[in-house]
């Protein structure tokens, strides 16, 4: 059993049909060092992405070329989605699986609703963006009649506190930023929800 | 030749407590052989496969502590199945069966049960000490009988553990008339904790010196605890994030102020950074600073929190403190000795990182660094050589580039200069971990100037065969060598046979050795045994020697192959 590489940063688009070959070897865009080319067959030069998979049964020996430039192609085609295209490869970096799954649990988050009687949680590393967050704090409170009721009508302002203890306004900052920092969520409503101008918060990233 | 009656060497060798200094004591004579495998105390086996149980004990019948080791080092990034071994029970059974008075047991990276857990709790009478680290397999219910049965517990230390939590009553489980706890660490468990079992648990352990708490302690248990327990010497915070106006809070800084031997402080799991000002106080006197675990506070808040740790010898960060705040770590810590500083995001780029400056600076603050584990975003090579000259005093450098082969980010060249510089100016490195784009001659270097490594761990470097080969011949002192794709095939694993009977272990995954290459080293080397991981049950593959090896793992063995293997395990 071995983990399965995940794409980076949740990107899924042109990502998925490259992940499908075993081995794909992204050549250097701007012809790099030639050591490094010589060298190590599964080595790669310079940033470009590479999808590597410790695969089950195939030879890792047998790189195909071809899908390799058309991979390394729609990866820099796809670079907007993936920041820096960084490879994803099976134990790298070499962190333990413990400590990689503690830092994960962090991103559960309280979320208030005014007027609701209970709290929720969310894990904000389930999300890539605000539009899915918001999405799904709609989906989860939408079920609850109770909620809907006293919320008729009225809109609600997410906002959430942040490491230092402020309260923010949701949708400032890139979406990265903001599930690192983001410690409670508050979905505000009435007067104090007046302070932060109603507006649809910006979808980043 | 013995011109002193036994009783009197035994009493001189209890002086020497080095395991090596006692395997060279038991080579002088038959006499002091037998002498000194009855009073050996303390035994430590790095490879649980290397020896059986019941030859252990058969030399060494008075054994009171003993260390295991199960899975290679590369299990820890899931290049190893969970159930490829490493299990314990068959050692307790065997010592149990055999009555050894066992009092301490130390493991790592081992298949641990319930079971095991209870067999050891029942079995030995003076049981006073169980260490566990990345280990797996067992659940609350075992903690739980070791709890109860274990009369004089002094420690029981849980590190980086996969428990299974039951969400049972362990910790009620002391019994009342436990008051012999020294050592409590079950910060990896992630199941909710009778507060008030743990405090009274703590109030009856005048001896606690070292408590490291969950994440399900809240902090006003907490602070219950360090009324109790001012005594502490190291500590580790659970939930640290409270309503900072509260009562409680309030109550939590004059606690801590009492806390007078606080030296260590780790954990914090959940915090929030305006309660970090709690911890002020003690800052001062602490040698011990782990905050590895807590993402999310600014750098500015921890900033403010190392400025006062002016005593620090170990500090376990993460790379948002960036640069800047290793900077501020340079010129505050002057005695630091190990630091790790670790990815707090490894996947993304990263605005969180640290480079090769953040490295530089620590070097010229920190002249006593001798231990390092440093994850960033890119290094150079005129980095590496200044931090080579101002830290000669490395045992353990391990630099890791979250690309796995990237260049020298200023002028784009191997870094084989930097790591040159490391290994020739650290005479006295032992462990070296490399990454980053490196070449065959990064090992040249390593193999003419690394002369007391013992543990070396490369991933995507090197050109040929030629860079394997001077590590193997070069360093005399090399016990245990892994390597991951990397273009190293048969000619460089065949070369020197004898060689890994001089060391524990190797691992080679994604190279380029074949199948026949293994059965060839197998074949002439009977007393390793050669491992292949082949996780899809491919018979025809058995046959084509040709095929490229994906994972291989080698050890010398004085018990031949072992009959616990998973059937993807092939023992050539």
């Amino acid at each position: 059993m071995l983990s399965s590489t995940e794409a980076a940063d949740g990107s899924s688009g042109s990502d998925v049909t490259c992940m499908d070959t075993e081995l794909t070897l992204g050549l250097p865009r701007d012809g790099g060092s030639k050591v490094a080319i010589a060298g190590a067959k599964r080595a790669y030069a310079g940033t470009v992405g590479l999808g590597l998979r410790s695969s089950i049964g195939k030879r890792s020996g047998d790189i195909e070329v071809d899908a390799a430039e058309s991979c390394a192609a729609s990866q820099v085609s796809g670079a907007g989605k993936v920041p820096g295209s960084k490879a994803q490869v099976v134990g790298w970096p070499p962190v333990r699986s413990f400590r990689k799954k503690t830092l994960e649990i962090c991103k559960y988050v309280k979320v208030a609703v005014d007027g609701a009687p209970y709290l929720r949680k969310v894990d904000l590393q389930t999300y890539n963006s605000y539009d899915e967050l918001l999405r799904a704090l709609e989906g989860n409170y939408l079920e609850d009649s109770k909620v809907m009721d006293s919320a008729k009508g009225m809109e609600y302002v997410p906002t959430y506190e942040d490491n230092d203890g402020d309260w923010m306004l949701v949708g400032d900052v890139p979406w990265k930023m903001f599930a690192e920092s983001c410690k409670r969520i508050r979905l505000m409503k009435g007067s104090d929800a007046a302070w932060f101008a109603p507006r649809t918060p910006k979808c980043r990233g | 030749m013995n011109y002193f009656p036994d009783e009197v060497m035994e009493h001189v060798f209890d002086f020497v407590t080095s395991n090596l200094d006692r395997n060279a004591i038991s080579l002088v004579c038959k006499s002091w052989y037998r002498i000194e495998r009855f009073s050996r105390r303390r035994v430590f086996i790095g490879n649980c496969y290397a020896i059986s149980p019941e030859r252990l004990i058969a030399r060494f019948p008075g054994v009171k502590s003993l260390t295991l080791k199960g899975k290679p080092h590369f299990a820890d990034f899931n290049l190893v199945p969970h159930d490829w071994g490493g299990f314990v029970y068959p050692w307790i059974e065997a010592l149990a069966r055999s009555r050894v008075n066992l009092e301490e047991l130390r493991l790592k990276r081992m298949l641990v049960t319930d079971d095991g857990l209870e067999l050891i709790s029942r079995s030995f009478v003076n049981f006073k000490s169980l260490v566990l680290v990345s280990c797996e397999g067992f659940t609350t219910d075992g903690l739980a009988a070791i709890a109860a049965n274990c009369r004089f517990l002094r420690e029981l230390d849980l590190q980086e553990n996969e428990v299974d939590d039951h969400r049972g009553q362990w910790l009620n489980c002391f019994p009342e008339s436990c008051t012999s706890l020294v050592s409590l660490n079950f910060a990896c468990l992630k199941g909710d904790i009778n507060s008030a079992a743990l405090e009274r648990l703590v109030a009856r352990s005048p001896n606690l010196k070292s408590l490291r708490l969950s994440r399900a302690v809240p902090l006003d248990t907490l602070q219950k605890i360090l009324v109790r327990a001012p005594q502490l010497v190291d500590l580790g915070v659970g939930s640290f994030s409270h309503d900072p106006d509260s009562e409680t809070y309030n109550k939590l800084l004059t606690t801590i102020e009492k806390c007078k031997s606080m030296r260590s402080l780790s954990g914090f799991l959940e915090v929030a950074a305006y309660c970090l000002p709690a911890i002020h106080p003690i800052c001062s006197s602490l040698t011990s600073l782990n905050l590895s675990y807590a993402p999310g506070i600014p750098g500015s808040e921890l900033t403010k929190l190392i400025r006062r740790c002016r005593k620090l010898q170990r500090l376990w960060i993460l790379d948002c403190i960036g640069d800047k705040g290793l900077g501020v770590v340079a010129s505050s810590c002057r005695e630091l000795q190990e630091l790790r500083v670790f990815p707090s995001d490894p996947y993304g780029v990263g605005n969180a990182a640290v480079t090769e400056e953040g490295l530089v600076a620590i070097s010229r603050g920190c002249p006593k660094l001798n231990s390092l584990l440093y994850f960033c975003q890119q290094m150079t090579n005129a980095a590496l050589k200044i931090v080579a000259q101002n830290c000669p005093n490395f045992i353990r450098f391990r630099l890791c580039t979250l690309d796995p082969v990237k260049p020298d980010s200023s002028t784009n060249q191997p870094l084989d200069e930097g790591f040159g510089a490391i290994v020739q100016s650290c005479k006295g490195l032992r462990r070296l971990s490399l990454s980053g784009l490196l070449t065959d001659q990064v090992f040249n270097y390593i193999g003419m100037f690394a002369e007391q490594l013992e543990m070396l761990s490369i991933a995507f470097a090197g050109n040929s065969d030629k860079g394997m080969l001077y590590v193997l011949n070069g360093c005399k002192k090399i016990r245990k060598l892994e390597i991951r794709d990397s273009p190293f095939g048969n000619i460089a694993l065949l070369r020197d046979v004898g060689k890994y009977e001089t060391m524990r272990s190797l691992w080679m995954s994604s190279c380029d050795v074949t199948l026949g290459g293994c059965k060839t080293l197998a074949k002439k080397m009977p007393r390793l045994n050669v491992e292949i991981i082949n996780e899809i049950d491919e018979m025809e593959a058995c046959n084509d020697d040709g095929q490229k090896v994906e994972k291989m793992y080698l050890y010398r063995t004085l018990v031949g192959p072992r009959k616990d293997a998973p059937n993807y395990v092939w023992t050539l």
